[in-house]
């Protein structure tokens, strides 16, 4: 007969019966702001990442500022050649009244730059908010009716998926805007041809997540009850879809921002005299390399980096952190190892 | 160490072939970190199988992985697991990676993951055997061949060139325990070893477990949850809750004198076979008068249609049952026996294809889902998972308020609150709980909540997919309570599905057996558990392990004689 020997510890720990209290009450429920997707994650991290989110965070926010106070910070006009003084001059250097000179045609670079970022924060915003809505109706659509309509879909957007990206974006900028552009139209056509990018991408992560969904128990218990499709797909299918969104909108928004620069390069994006646009400078300062004028090129292809670092920045911590495997935490104090030794004299 | 070895055997002077010394564990988490394993002291001799008991979360899973220093990144570890001389904790990765396979195996709960597909189980064996010593391509395949016919695998030379895929569960078990056996491993730490495979299998294992300590004289670790497995099996039980050892004893004390109020509580939740309720004659029987059933299968064949050119699969085929208003029917088979599919084919999430099945008057074979959403406010399902089971965006409230404004008893979540609230009281749910969120509940609760859903229409049918098996004994014990109180209240027709043949005894006044898609036998509950009559029944009965290691013995014996008597069961029908 062997009786345990060593001391048992006092039974109150072993409550009967009950399940065990869920502990989530405990931590009584945040407001609701907390819990948002980008301010929940930042709270949550630590150590480089959380330097990485907060980098990305700061750029972003000093281009949106840059976009919104345009008219405020910029000197001039981004299509001003003259003021009251006459003409500016062309290609000159960095002044006191030219912070970072003037262009081939006579522009200022500052005021380019700044009034650059209202057209690059408007084109991606528009073209991220026409892309998610389409895409996720596809998306939710497709995945959840399935049949001949969701292979058809499918292989449009793999269609879609084979094209260079920036080559259909030309094609579609060509059919909108027919070439001629004004600021609005123009933003238009390079946010609805970036659109026609990245809808695809948008519908293939909704449907995907769709089709997993259809098949959960709790999407079945719905069906079980005797709920209308409609019912199923807005109440229990689309909130649950749309989790891994925000990491793909940042991700996007990055490209959306090099294919609008890509577009303005190649002279398909919005006149000079409509609106400023990074990409189109960037064009006009080819020539001015080789002359030694670097204050044309430097300005605007610093700005798309940056605003592209940031929003990667974001996108790629965004991602590390909603994954609990790739988040990092803090590490609790450390135990003390004070058996360890004893335990290896005796071994 | 404070802890003394009470050992009635001589060899406790031995040296123990793993030693744990007040071992602590715990986690980084968003939130505070989580002490899993709160100062655990083990030792297990040589030749000795010790089972670690207890409900998920108390942390016995932790302990036996850190014997292989199988820790993730976010745990700090303290204390010392000593392993022939080598404390685990403090060794660097490349002499974790000598001491694995070498000196200490794991056997996982899912053999099928923890084997490579797209290698020969040869060729798996060998990769282990090259990894510790010098053996040439030859002698490593040799010695796979030898240990694979050691385990029990038939045809040995021919099998062993065989991928994972065409090894049953069972089989594939067997050959990550080879593994563990080929490389010499003392220790073999068994993860739940059982858990996914049918009970007929479970038993085969288990005998090869035995065989392993007896004949090669190496020390187990096993982690189990199914008391029956640690009656059968174990020498020594350690019962962990909240990350404490509370009680360690021999086997046969634990469950004759168990000391403290967890482990007591523990064993009193087992459900036990024959132990089944108070019977309780079915409605119709009294009346004498034919009832209309609210089920009846005619027939009944569920084929899933194959890919293009191949013929279909059969999961059920000829089945013949029928439900009276307000009897519990229980239907018990393996897994692939058909028994979900018959489930879901009664709600409509699967098309019956043949035969006769008719749901309250209405006929599913070839069924219309606009004909049949009236009807589905009759009939309630409880899901197995109950992790899965809710949309983790609703509050619990709103998810048992759904049933009631699709069908129009509410029109909003604020008319329904009245309903909800009755519902929640109903399964002992305090009423708060519905502002709650799914994963603010336990596994317990949440399954307890799914059935206020399945019931918030007031269903003549209720069907329950396992609705148990993926809780703890003791929280099983307890909605299992809920179900039957409800069920006698409200008197609804159940079909009850589990593998598990006491859970069902318990609860059903009728009993289906089913295998390979065939009811082999079906009757009352006390006929079918008491007097079976088919070969298949009687196997299944004999293979369940009961939690008494006494009676568990005879059963074994018993069991043996059988499966010596005739094998004809093994072979399709």
């Amino acid at each position: 007969m062997s009786v345990p020997t060593h001391d048992i510890p006092p039974a109150s720990g072993a409550e009967s019966g009950a399940d065990p209290v869920a502990h989530g009450e405990a931590a009584e429920r945040e407001p609701r702001w907390k819990r948002l997707p980008v301010v929940w994650q930042r709270r949550r991290s630590v150590g480089l990442q959380r330097g990485m989110l907060i980098a990305g965070l700061l750029l972003c926010a000093m281009f949106v500022l840059m976009a919104v106070l345009a008219p405020l910070i910029a000197p001039y006009g981004f299509n001003q050649l003259s003021d009251a003084e006459g003409n500016f001059p062309r290609q000159a250097a960095p002044s006191a009244q030219f912070w970072w000179g003037t262009t081939v045609g006579g522009y200022d670079v500052f005021s380019r730059v700044i009034w650059g970022a209202q057209t690059a924060v408007l084109t991606v915003l528009l073209a991220v908010l026409a892309s998610i809505f389409l895409g996720i109706a596809l998306g939710l659509i497709s995945g959840y009716l399935g049949g001949w309509l969701d292979r058809i879909l499918v292989t449009i957007a793999d269609a879609i998926y084979a094209f260079p990206s920036l080559l259909l974006a030309i094609v579609v900028s060509i059919v909108i805007s027919g070439g001629e552009s004004g600021f609005m139209s123009g933003i238009l056509a390079a946010a609805l041809s970036i659109t026609v990018v990245f809808v695809p991408q948008y519908f293939r992560v909704v449907r995907a997540e769709t089709v997993r969904l259809k098949a959960e128990p709790f999407v079945e218990s719905t069906r079980v009850l005797g709920a209308s499709t409609p019912r199923i797909l807005s109440r229990h299918v689309l909130r649950n879809a749309t989790r891994s969104l925000p990491l793909i909108i940042t991700l996007n928004a990055s490209e959306a921002i090099l294919t609008l620069a890509g577009l303005g390069f190649l002279g398909f994006g919005i006149n000079p005299t409509a609106a400023a646009e990074w990409g189109y400078d960037l064009n006009r300062a080819i020539s001015d390399v080789a002359g030694g004028i670097w204050w044309t090129g430097v300005f605007p292809g610093a700005a798309i980096v940056l605003l592209v670092l940031g929003i990667t920045l974001v996108g790629e911590s965004l991602n590390d952190l909603s994954d609990p495997r790739l988040r990092m935490r803090r590490r609790p104090t450390r135990l003390p190892r004070k058996t360890a030794a004893a335990m290896k004299g005796a071994a | 160490m404070t802890v003394v070895q009470n050992h009635t055997e001589p060899e406790a002077a031995t040296q123990p072939a793993v030693s744990i010394n007040d071992l602590r564990i715990s986690f980084s988490t968003d939130a505070e970190p989580v002490q899993a394993v709160d100062g655990v002291t083990l030792h297990v001799q040589p030749g000795e199988v010790l089972a670690i008991v207890g409900e998920s979360g108390s942390g016995k899973t932790v302990t036996a992985k850190s014997i292989l220093g199988l820790l993730p990144d976010n745990a700090t570890v303290s204390g010392a697991v000593v392993l022939e001389g080598n404390d685990v904790v403090q060794l660097s990765a490349s002499q974790l990676r000598q001491v694995r396979g070498r000196d200490v195996a794991m056997v996982f709960q899912e053999a099928s993951t923890a084997l490579n597909p797209v290698f020969t189980v040869g060729w798996q064996i060998a990769e282990g055997l090259r990894a510790h010593g010098k053996y040439s391509k030859k002698q490593a395949r040799e010695r796979a061949v030898e240990i694979l016919g050691t385990v029990g695998i038939p045809d040995p030379e021919k099998r062993v060139d065989h991928y994972p895929h065409q090894f049953s569960g069972g089989q594939k078990q067997c050959v990550v325990i080879a593994m563990a056996l080929a490389l010499g491993s003392q220790v073999i730490v068994a993860d739940e070893p059982t858990t996914a495979l049918d009970v007929t299998v479970q038993a085969e294992i288990l005998d090869l477990l035995r065989r392993v300590r007896d004949d090669f004289g190496r020390a187990i670790v096993l982690i189990t949850h199914n008391m029956g497995v640690v009656a059968d099996l174990a020498d020594r039980v350690a019962v962990m809750y909240h990350g404490k050892v509370v009680e360690e004893a021999a086997v046969r004390d634990l469950f004759a004198n168990p000391q403290h109020e967890y482990t007591q509580h523990l064993l009193g939740a087992v459900p036990r076979l024959g132990a089944q309720r108070v019977y309780r004659p079915a409605p119709v029987a009294s009346t004498g008068e034919p009832v209309t059933p609210v089920v009846e299968a005619r027939d009944l064949q569920i084929v899933y249609p194959g890919r293009l050119g191949r013929s279909g699969f059969h999961a059920v085929k000829d089945v013949n049952f029928t439900i009276a208003p307000g009897e519990v029917l229980g239907l018990v088979g393996e897994s692939g026996s058909g028994k979900t599919t018959i489930g879901r084919a009664i709600v409509g999430l699967t098309r019956a294809t043949g035969g006769s099945l008719s749901v309250l008057g209405h006929e599913m074979v070839g069924f219309n889902e606009r004909a049949f959403r009236p009807l589905r406010s009759r009939v309630g399902f409880v899901f197995q998972d109950p992790a899965t089971s809710f949309n983790p965006l609703l509050t619990v409230g709103e998810a048992i308020a759904e049933p009631l404004l699709i069908h129009g008893l509410a029109e909003d979540a604020a008319g329904a609150k009245q309903k909800v609230q009755a519902l929640l009281d109903a399964v002992h749910l305090p009423t708060h709980y519905a502002q709650r969120y799914p994963h603010e509940l336990s596994g317990g609760q949440r399954q307890r909540a799914s059935l206020a859903r399945a019931l918030a229409l007031d269903p003549e049918l209720l069907v329950a997919d396992e609705p148990t098996s993926a809780l703890d004994v003791s929280v099983q014990a307890r909605v299992l309570e809920v179900f039957s109180e409800l069920q006698e209240r409200l008197g609804f027709a159940t079909l009850f599905i589990s593998h598990d043949l006491a859970v069902v005894g318990m609860l059903a006044d009728h009993i289906g057996v089913l295998y390979r898609g065939q009811l082999v036998e079906h009757g009352t509950g006390e006929q079918v558990l008491t007097d079976p009559q088919h070969p298949y029944t009687q196997r299944l009965l004999a293979s369940v392990p009961v939690p008494d290691p006494v009676e568990q013995r005879q059963r074994r014996e018993a069991l043996a004689a059988h499966r010596a008597a005739g094998d004809e069961v093994q072979q399709p029908l």
